[in-house]
């Protein structure tokens, strides 16, 4: 019997988490240290360090905000510091994730300097983790999660094993009405027209279209070629020859039956249930933070050869089917699915595990990547700053 | 013992689920059809990668997942290994 209630925390704004992070958030590169200092002293929090946020503009400026603002909102963190140079940017980030419901306070550091924004920012962090502290989880139903999945480091076993057994989890939650989300626009080359034809409706569909041809052109537009990068080494030192082959591997993870009902742009949060194909890169971090930032509060990954990958604030759980990965990388492996390829279960039963797993993790089991400190915390940049 | 699976009927390559030695007599399964199949190895090909099921003409579609992933681009014997020495993208 698959669970269908976990213990979660309920947000203000009726979202549903999995965490209850106090996040201390740089706004720019120069406030990582601030940040790292408070961190440093609140025992608990978790800062999240990264190199931009500095001359930003236009579509790559609305990106950053997006990002930083879906990240202190994500259901997985119960407040929010925010440490900036300057107080504008500052203040429209914190503006943002106020939106929630949940605290957050901000602090520029201009003016004051590093080391009285970290003693006020730093009491600050103090106050919130030890409210934060005191929240309860709570039944949740599991229609209220918000997973994402995304694979890595594949080979020809994420095709036969751990991407159908995702592929099982996406069906059954897409019946109770969770959010879902998959992407990565480069890896869906060769199986474009299967993933089109798995939209809900015509306009997701030519959406879809639109921006799988619209990042084919600005790979021809960089006069590029993709092999060598696409499959990575990885995925051919795994048996993957080519971008067709890997592609149809890849795409086992939305299953069999649900179909995506739109698509979002980079770390846009979904705007109701079901599906929802989100145009963001392979690689992996970059991947992830996108997620967390549109509020993916589960994360279910997919590695043939053995990716490590983790997010600070959205728990990461990998699935392998390649056996050999499973033994020389246990402590990466969450859940092992290879028995699917000497058929000692059925693809049901691997389902049930990876299911189980994500109920667990969901009530509060810390996953592999979090207990080995992967906390990739990676923004997507779209072009160079002013 | 499987050591080798076949995601689809039009399949004319299988994958590797254990690492297979030259010369070595293999069972296979079809995941679509659930048929048991046979087949003799005539390179070693490492868990993970891809043996022909049939003779394949350079320049002919290979199949997997009942769907073309590039074509061969040096006729290739059934029982050998298929990867980037003898199959390429058509995409790139």
């Amino acid at each position: 019997m698959r669970s269908e209630t976990f213990l979660g925390y309920r947000r203000k704004n009726g979202r549903v988490g999995v965490r209850n992070h106090v996040v201390i958030l740089p706004v720019d590169d120069i406030s990582n240290a601030a940040c790292e200092a408070v961190a440093a002293n609140i025992k608990g929090v978790l800062a999240l360090p990264h190199a931009y946020g500095r001359l930003q503009f236009g579509e790559d400026l609305e990106l950053f905000f997006r990002t930083m603002i879906g990240t202190g909102a994500n259901p997985n963190v119960a407040a929010c510091v925010v440490i900036g140079i300057e107080p504008e940017w500052t203040g429209r980030i914190v503006e943002g994730i106020a939106q929630t419901g949940k605290p957050v306070e901000g602090f520029s550091i201009e003016g004051q300097g590093d080391l009285r924004t970290i003693a006020s920012a730093s009491r600050t962090a103090m106050r919130l983790l030890q409210q934060a502290s005191e929240q309860r989880r709570e039944e949740c139903s599991v229609g209220e999660l918000y997973v994402s999945a995304k694979c890595g480091e594949s080979d020809t076993t994420t095709g036969l094993a751990s991407c159908p057994t995702v592929g099982n989890v996406l069906d059954h939650l897409d019946s109770l009405g969770a959010t879902m989300s998959f992407g990565e626009t480069s890896e869906l080359t060769g199986a474009e027209d299967i993933c089109a034809s798995r939209a809900a409706s015509a306009e997701a569909g030519a959406e879809f279209m639109r921006i799988f041809k619209s990042y084919q052109d600005f790979i021809l537009a960089q006069g590029a070629d993709l092999f060598g990068s696409q499959p990575t080494k990885g995925n051919i030192r795994g048996g993957l020859t080519t971008i067709e082959e890997k592609a149809l591997g890849n795409l086992q993870k939305i299953g069999r039956r649900c179909c995506f009902v739109g698509c979002l742009a980079p770390a846009e949060a979904p705007k109701g249930p079901g599906l929802w194909f989100m145009d963001t890169s392979s690689a992996a971090a970059e991947a992830l933070t996108l997620w967390a930032a549109s509020g993916a509060v589960v994360h279910l990954f997919p590695t043939g050869q053995g990716n490590i990958v983790g997010n600070p604030i959205l728990p990461v759980i990998k699935i392998t089917g390649n056996p050999r990965t499973a033994r020389t990388m246990s402590e990466h492996i969450d859940v092992d699915v290879s028995g699917l390829l000497q058929r000692e279960y059925t693809l049901e039963e691997a389902g049930d595990r990876l299911w189980d797993m994500m109920i667990r993790v969901a009530n509060g089991r810390l996953t592999c990547a979090e207990v080995l400190g992967h906390r990739e915390f990676v923004l997507t940049k779209l072009y160079r700053s002013a | 013992m499987i050591h080798f699976i076949v995601h689809g009927s039009q399949d004319n390559v299988g994958v590797a689920v254990s690492d297979l030695v030259k010369g070595q007599q293999l069972s296979g399964w079809n995941m679509e059809t659930d048929q048991r199949l046979e087949a003799v190895a005539l390179q070693d090909v490492p868990l993970g990668h891809k043996i022909a099921l049939k003779p394949i003409a350079a320049g002919e579609q290979v199949i997997k997942y009942n769907m073309p992933i590039g074509k061969a681009s040096i006729p290739i014997a059934a029982g050998e290994h298929v990867h980037t020495h003898n199959l390429k993208s058509a995409r790139w």
